[in-house]
């Protein structure tokens, strides 16, 4: 029994809740980040930013940071207003996303900047 | 110009072997592979097939010529012989619309493999594939939602899903069948599965099981924060016993359930499929039965067929085989498929085992659903052949992690999450999976410990069912 680990997750720990694709991994830093809004670019999807706050993740709609960036293929560009949106939002939740308009599906959504606590 | 009546019997081909039509895009062709019997030659066991596929019998009969049978009538237009085999060929048939019923596979299916599988002149016969001309697909309700509108229900994009199949497959009672499912749930996985030979037995009747597995997928929601569910097995003994069931999950808040195709029968899941679409509830469909008749590869049907035929039917998953775990499944033929379930159109592609175009028009997709002995190790290739379009349907490679499901699903949540991750930053996953997966297990002791108890497992036999070489 010694060599078994209990799963710590617990419903009273607001940090067992998750957010779906890539929460089961570390926090992603800029590196990563940068990377995944390549690969959006790279797949012709259009990049968008949402937040909410992190008592409300489980609801469909989040926040809009804007409007989707339709046609942006700087990724500079697309990281600098993910950015804006977590400076002016820092306790939220942000995601980025990536519209698949062929598909009418999401390519791509995960959480980039986590809210305080999580 | 009328004919004139002459009974007796005729050479098949002298009626159906018309190897210069062209078929129309309103036909619906198949290509059937077979064995004929010694002294038949190929043609003429074309015309049989064809002949008794459609509108022949073994003699002439005077009420032929009270009907236009040059309309209705088979065209066998063409036999090859198959490369690398002796005395086995390929039949192709075309069949005009008309003699289908709008929106019946079943009806569809009695016709192409009735009573011509069972023909004394034919020695052996499989059909390999079918195509359904897009005026028919479009008489069919097809996946009740569809894997667009799946992921906006269940929330889940830019991955594949995560399932697990609770073991044991029989005796556990249903409180005890809701803990496995509750701690797999919990530990990351998007959904759990009722065995398919699960339904309502004496140790755990369905009822039960379905209130425990509700407390289960509404509790784990609760913990994650995220959108959960479990194939609640509906297949019964009689329709009117399926929708009871079917009604009964809805009342719970499910999103899922799930029906056995074959051995319940088409007409049974159309109307389930026709149910869940009214209904909003996603229709996971398993395959119980199937080896047995597309195993073979000289005689049945090819399950590139069974699933078109379900895709009309109707169901948002299907199972596909996994290409790497413990079932059969080719690689270029399980692709084949997995290409059949989900595109709108879907090319002809020898080096695949298909043999027409199929244009799908607006039917929605399926996920193809991979179960069968596959564990953390092979994910990398999973996603490497499947895509994010499908589900990875863990047993064994959950609930057999040393801590248990909840640290097992973890696990196969996190390999999941490294190689997506690895993939989009342009990484090859079938050569740096290991290293990969060793990189994520750093940072998540439940994928170490599932890493460290599968490192010898491997299913290295040969494919029983190989794809017919191409010329």
């Amino acid at each position: 029994m010694s060599d078994i680990q209990d799963y710590p997750s617990r419903a009273n720990d607001p940090k067992s809740r998750k957010f779906e694709t890539f929460s089961y991994l570390p926090k992603m830093d800029a590196k990563r980040i940068r990377a995944q809004v390549a690969y959006i670019v790279s797949q012709g999807w259009n990049p968008a930013i949402e937040h909410i706050e992190t008592d409300r993740a489980a609801i469909d709609y989040w926040y809009m940071w804007k409007l989707p960036m339709f046609g942006e293929k700087d990724v500079d560009a697309i990281l600098a207003e993910a950015e804006k949106c977590h400076k002016a939002n820092p306790d939220n939740h942000v995601r980025l996303i990536g519209y698949d308009n062929l598909k009418q599906s999401l390519g791509a959504s995960m959480v980039i900047y986590r809210g305080k606590g999580y | 110009m009328s004919n004139t009546y002459n009974a007796g019997v005729k050479d098949y081909r002298d009626t159906y072997w018309l190897p210069d039509y062209t078929p129309k895009d309103s036909d619906l062709l198949a290509c059937f592979k077979f064995v004929p019997q010694d002294g038949v030659p190929p043609e003429e066991a074309a015309s049989a097939i064809c002949a008794e596929s459609s509108t022949g019998t073994w003699t002439t009969v005077w009420s032929d010529l009270l009907t236009d049978m040059d309309y209705y009538k088979g065209r066998a237009y063409g036999v090859e012989p198959v490369p690398g085999e002796d005395n086995v060929f390929y039949a192709y048939v075309a069949y005009p619309l008309d003699l289908f019923e709008e929106g019946s596979v079943v009806n569809v299916l009695t016709s192409l493999v009735g009573n011509v599988f069972g023909f004394k002149a034919i020695r052996s016969l499989r059909l390999e594939d079918v195509r359904f001309p897009l005026a028919y697909v479009t008489t069919c309700g097809g996946p009740p939602h569809g894997i667009q509108v799946e992921r906006d229900i269940m929330n889940k994009y830019g991955r594949a899903m995560l399932g697990c199949t609770i073991k044991p497959k029989l005796g556990l009672s249903a409180k005890n069948y809701g803990r496995s499912v509750f701690e797999g749930l919990r530990g990351g996985l998007d959904f759990t599965k009722d065995d398919e030979n699960v339904n309502s037995q004496p140790f755990m009747r369905w009822k039960q099981r379905f209130d425990f597995v509700s407390e289960a997928v509404h509790k784990a929601e609760q913990e994650t924060g995220e959108r959960k569910g479990h194939y609640l097995n509906v297949t019964a003994g009689t329709v009117e016993e399926m929708f009871k069931r079917a009604e009964y999950a809805k009342s719970l808040g499910m999103r899922i359930i799930m029906h056995d195709f074959f051995t319940a029968g088409f007409t049974a899941n159309t109307s389930l499929a026709n149910w869940c679409r009214d209904n909003g509830m996603l229709l996971h469909i398993h395959r119980a039965m199937h080896a047995v008749v597309d195993r073979n590869p000289y005689h049945g049907i090819h399950f590139r067929v069974l699933a078109k035929c379900l895709r009309l039917s109707g169901g948002d998953h299907l199972h596909s085989g996994t290409v790497v775990g413990k079932l059969e499944g080719d690689r270029e033929a399980t692709l084949g498929w997995i290409d059949i379930m989900r595109d709108r159109f879907v090319p002809e592609n020898r080096s695949r085992g298909i043999f027409f175009d199929q244009d799908w028009g607006h039917m929605p997709g399926m996920l193809p659903v991979a179960s069968g002995g596959i564990h953390v190790w092979h994910m990398p290739a999973l996603v490497s052949i499947f895509g994010d379009d499908a589900v990875f349907q863990f047993g064994g490679g959950t609930i057999g992690h040393p801590w248990g499901n909840a640290a097992g699903a973890c696990a196969n949540r996190v390999a999941l999450e490294c190689c997506v991750e690895a993939r989009n930053q342009g990484r090859e996953l079938e050569k740096e999976g290991g290293d990969i997966l060793r990189a994520a297990a750093k940072h998540s002791p439940e994928l170490a410990a599932a890493m460290e108890t599968w490192k010898e497992i491997k299913f290295e036999y040969d494919t029983v069912d190989k794809l017919d070489e191409t010329a």
